[in-house]
């Protein structure tokens, strides 16, 4: 049992862990902080698999931006916490033979026999000057640079969709829409009204 | 020559059409003495031809004509022609039926002077006289069947041509349908012509005839028939409609609701006797069959008594002597059946003349007594109508088969070819004629005795026709005295006999050569009748009559009473009529019923129609449970799914 | 020596955690989210740990471009499940059943 294989397990057992305390928490804020740690592990996963870069966005990106986004989103929308748990029960048998059943599957297909030691050789280590960004970047703006653009606008357009959706007339302020007071007619503001002289008592016309 | 003589037989043919013509389109437009003068010039054009064409070819001896005046269709192998064939047969019939035709346009003149349709019958009896004349004319099937069809068409225009009345409109449509159901058979026939001989032409297919012989067709599985036979009894089956064998003689007492004229000139001289003259026509292919010859004999034996039985017991003059048409018919049939050809259309010819002149007596006496026709309430009106009287008298004395007016040398002729015949079922028809020889005088003179002799019960004054009416039957009272004797020696000792070629029989069946040994002559046959048994049951026939109706009429209630049963038989017509209502009539409605509700509405509309539609609604209500709108639900499916697929991939199911 | 396969598993398991969240979660959408992510992340490794064993750094490449589509689509899915929240003031999955057949 080499030190590796002893973090990675550790890092595994974590990421696991975490996982399923995501799904079944009650608590939203909880399940997302989970989910932060989630995160955390398996970034030292990749950490294990030589991707540097990768592991590093993931924690920066992903934790630091997305995550944050859902809190700020848990938090705002204020979840009422006692309305979750009931119903929980029925399914939840099923559901869970389902996915175990997806998991023994996927397993008996990627299993030891497949993807074990002696099929799948671990690989060399790499040479001295090896940068894992420079890597990935010698590839990302030379071969894919047209996915590279594409996801940017891609990007573009989810800033676009989100804030769209979102935006609310601010309804509380009264601004002045000069087109429209100047285009007013007198029919708009006055009206004349043809009324008989009220009689006061004891008075005849 | 030959042109001259096929222009004038389209002349006979088509100036009955302009008559008619002229008449049904301009009728009311240029008056009631214009149509019927024209109508009757062209009819009485038409006649003297005949006699002309049967002058030609028949005493000048002329050869037969086969004439086509017109290509109409060809299509492959086939071709249909308008084409004419001039023989002794055809020129024969062509003066009969001209003749019958014009004594009925001249009496109609007395007949329908108060009639409203007095243009329209003109019309329409005039285009009658086309159709038939086309029918005789015709040297192929295709023509024989258009005139076939144009006669029972026109018989039915004519049976209902007072359509106001309901029972005239039945009897026109019941005619028609009778007439339908035997066309079945007759079409079937032609068919079967078309495809083993190969041609329709008279000529062509006689001339086959004997490469057909051998063959067979299987009718039912295991069954092999042979094609004559199936031809011949088809085309039975096409004329016992016609003329009105048992069964599907039903039509012809209710098509007594027409006119008299047109009883005389079509139910009984010419459209009734087309099936006899198409048998006749036919000698070639009948010869061949014994079978269908059997058939023939035995229904047309079988006709001749059974409906002689029911003629016995009518009150209404006309329906008297419609049951005799229909037996008269069945004495036909039984001569064809006997293969004698030749003395079938000697019947054939006297009939056409004593039965329209019994017809159109009888219609004196109808419009004399404006309009009744119960004969109880006839009676006494000899004095009256001193030459209806006598002419209904020789009418009927020809009809009664007494020497020596016409109906008793052909009635005699039957009985003796019948004797001679071999044909299985001779024997049988043999007593039924006998019998049938006792009956006929039975039932016209009873008719003749009660409209004539007794005490007058009709209330009101009786005079004679006019002589527009007389003429006509005198005219043919004339022939029915003499044509028996004038022509028998002709037509069946003659050699050649006066039918000649158109007949053909086969040696073993040529009952007149056996009987042609004992014929000495016309004269000696009237003289030596009272040796023979027909003559002396025809005698015992009018002296029943004389004795039932004049002498001791209380016997006749008497009688009445002790075979009640009978007589019920009798009056119900055996039945027929209720049969056909019951089974064919009844059972077809409820057959159309049966494919409306079960078939139509709960079969097709039901479980096809509205039943996939509540299927599908059914199926989309149970289905549109699986649409929770729970995301999760979806979720779950998809994955189920996906766990089947991966299941199937990697453990190989 | 970590094998190709004990990465994979692991892989595999997050992700039928994932979808065990989706399922059994109803009251909350956020977790339902949440669990999206986590199937997302098993993807992910897979493609490192291919990318790593195989020697190609393609597989690094995609999960770049999967990062960056994750994050765009979470935010748009935020962004849709406030607006439902505001029009129907719930989250619960199991109130959501407008699509109801």
């Amino acid at each position: 049992m080499t030190i590796l294989q002893i973090i990675f397990y550790i890092f595994s057992a974590i990421a696991i862990l975490s996982a399923l305390f995501v799904v079944a928490s009650k608590n939203p804020v909880r399940g997302a902080l989970s989910l932060v740690l989630t995160f955390f592990a398996m970034a030292g996963v990749w950490l294990l698999l030589h991707a540097e870069f990768l592991a590093l966005i993931l924690v920066l990106v992903y934790v630091g931006a997305v995550m944050t986004l859902f809190l700020f989103v848990v938090m705002m929308l204020r979840v009422n916490v006692l309305s979750a748990r009931e119903g929980f029960v029925r399914y939840l048998p099923f559901a869970l033979l389902l996915a175990f059943m997806i998991v023994a599957l996927t397993i008996v297909a990627i299993g030891p026999k497949q993807f074990g030691l002696t099929s799948m050789p671990a690989p060399a280590a790499e040479a001295v000057g090896y940068n894992n960004l420079a890597d990935l970047g010698m590839v990302l703006y030379t071969h894919y640079a047209y996915p590279f653009e594409i996801s940017a606008v891609l990007l573009l357009t989810a800033i676009v969709a989100a804030i769209s959706l979102t935006h609310r007339k601010a309804s509380r302020r009264k601004n002045q829409i000069v087109s429209q007071q100047i285009a007013v007619k007198r029919a708009d503001r006055v009206k004349l009204i043809d009324m008989p002289f009220a009689k006061k008592p004891g008075e005849s016309s | 020559m030959d042109n001259h003589l096929v222009t004038l037989a389209v002349l006979v043919a088509l100036l009955p059409l302009a008559g008619a013509l002229i008449a049904g389109l301009f009728g009311k437009k240029i008056g009631r003495r214009a149509t019927h003068g024209v109508t009757i010039a062209l009819v009485g054009g038409s006649f003297f031809l005949s006699c002309y064409l049967f002058a030609a070819i028949v005493l000048l001896g002329h050869p037969p004509i086969d004439a086509v005046l017109y290509h109409w269709v060809t299509t492959g192998a086939y071709q249909f022609n308008v084409a004419i064939l001039l023989d002794h047969l055809s020129v024969t019939m062509l003066f009969v039926v001209s003749f019958v035709s014009f004594m009925v346009h001249i009496y109609t003149i007395g007949y329908m002077a108060d009639d409203p349709g007095y243009e329209r019958f003109f019309s329409y009896v005039s285009l009658f006289t086309f159709a038939m004349l086309i029918l005789v004319l015709a040297n192929n099937f295709l023509l024989l069947f258009f005139g076939w069809e144009g006669v029972g068409l026109v018989s039915y225009l004519l049976i209902g041509f007072w359509f106001k009345r309901d029972a005239a409109v039945d009897g026109g449509l019941k005619a028609f349908i009778a007439n339908r159901v035997g066309d079945v058979g007759f079409v079937l026939a032609i068919a079967a012509v078309l495809a083993y001989f190969n041609s329709l032409d008279y000529h062509t297919v006689f001339a086959q005839v004997p490469t057909v012989l051998g063959k067979t067709m299987t009718l039912f599985p295991h069954v092999q028939v042979s094609v004559i036979t199936v031809i011949c009894v088809l085309l039975f089956i096409g004329a016992m409609a016609k003329s009105a064998q048992i069964p599907l003689h039903v039509w012809l007492p209710e098509s007594m609701e027409g006119p008299t004229p047109i009883s005389a000139l079509i139910h009984a001289a010419t459209m009734v006797t087309a099936g006899i003259y198409m048998v006749a026509r036919m000698s070639p292919l009948f010869e061949y069959s014994p079978a269908a010859l059997s058939l023939v004999l035995i229904l047309g034996a079988t006709t001749c008594l059974l409906m002689g039985f029911l003629a016995v017991v009518q009150q209404d003059i006309k329906r008297v002597i419609a049951y005799s048409t229909i037996s008269q018919l069945g004495y036909m049939a039984v001569a064809l059946g006997a293969s004698a050809y030749d003395v079938a259309i000697f019947h054939l010819i006297t009939h056409a003349f004593f039965k329209a002149l019994l017809f159109l007596a009888a219609g004196s006496v109808i419009i004399a007594l404006h309009h009744e026709q119960d004969m109880r309430k006839m009676g006494g009106l000899a004095p009256y109508m001193p030459i209806t009287y006598l002419t209904f008298g020789i009418g009927a004395l020809a009809l009664a088969a007494i020497p020596p007016f016409a109906g008793f040398y052909s009635k005699e002729a039957i009985i003796e070819a019948v004797h001679f015949s071999t044909t299985p079922g001779a024997h049988y028809a043999y007593l039924c004629v006998l019998a049938g020889a006792f009956v006929t005088p039975l039932y016209i003179f009873r008719a003749f005795f009660l409209t004539f002799h007794g005490k007058k019960h009709y209330q009101g004054e009786v005079y004679e026709s006019p002589w527009v009416v007389l003429f006509p039957l005198i005219a043919l009272a004339i022939p029915s005295m003499m044509a028996g004797g004038m022509l028998i020696r002709p037509l069946l000792f003659a050699t050649p006999r006066l039918l000649g070629a158109s007949i053909f029989v086969l040696p073993q069946h040529d009952v007149l050569a056996a009987w042609a040994l004992d014929f000495k002559g016309a004269e000696t046959m009237a003289l030596h009748a009272s040796q023979t048994t027909a003559f002396w049951l025809a005698v015992m026939g009018v002296a029943t009559a004389w004795i039932f109706n004049m002498a001791r009429p209380e016997w006749t209630d008497h009688l009445k009473t002790r075979f009640a049963m009978l007589y019920r038989i009798l009056i119900a017509k055996y039945g027929f009529d209720e049969f056909n209502q019951k089974v064919f009539v009844q059972g077809t409605r409820r057959l159309g019923e049966f494919f409306y509700k079960v078939c139509d509405l709960i079969i097709i509309d039901g479980v096809f129609v509205n039943g996939s539609g509540k299927f599908i609604r059914i199926f989309a209500q149970m289905s549109r449970h699986l649409q929770t709108g729970y995301i999760y639900h979806y979720a779950l499916a998809m994955l189920l799914g996906l766990v089947i697929l991966l299941g199937w991939f990697v453990l190989g199911f | 020596m970590i094998s190709l396969s004990d990465f994979l598993i692991v892989a595999a398991i997050l992700f039928g955690i994932g979808v065990a969240g989706i399922i059994i979660n109803r009251k909350n959408i956020i977790v339902l989210l949440m669990s999206i992510e986590l199937m997302l992340l098993a993807v992910n490794t897979n493609f490192i740990a291919f990318s790593y064993f195989l020697g190609n750094n393609v597989g690094q490449l995609f999960v770049f471009f999967i990062l960056t589509v994750a994050a765009a689509e979470a935010a748009i899915g935020l962004a849709i499940m406030m607006v439902l929240f505001r029009k129907s003031g719930t989250i619960e999955v199991n109130k959501l059943d407008l699509l109801k057949g």
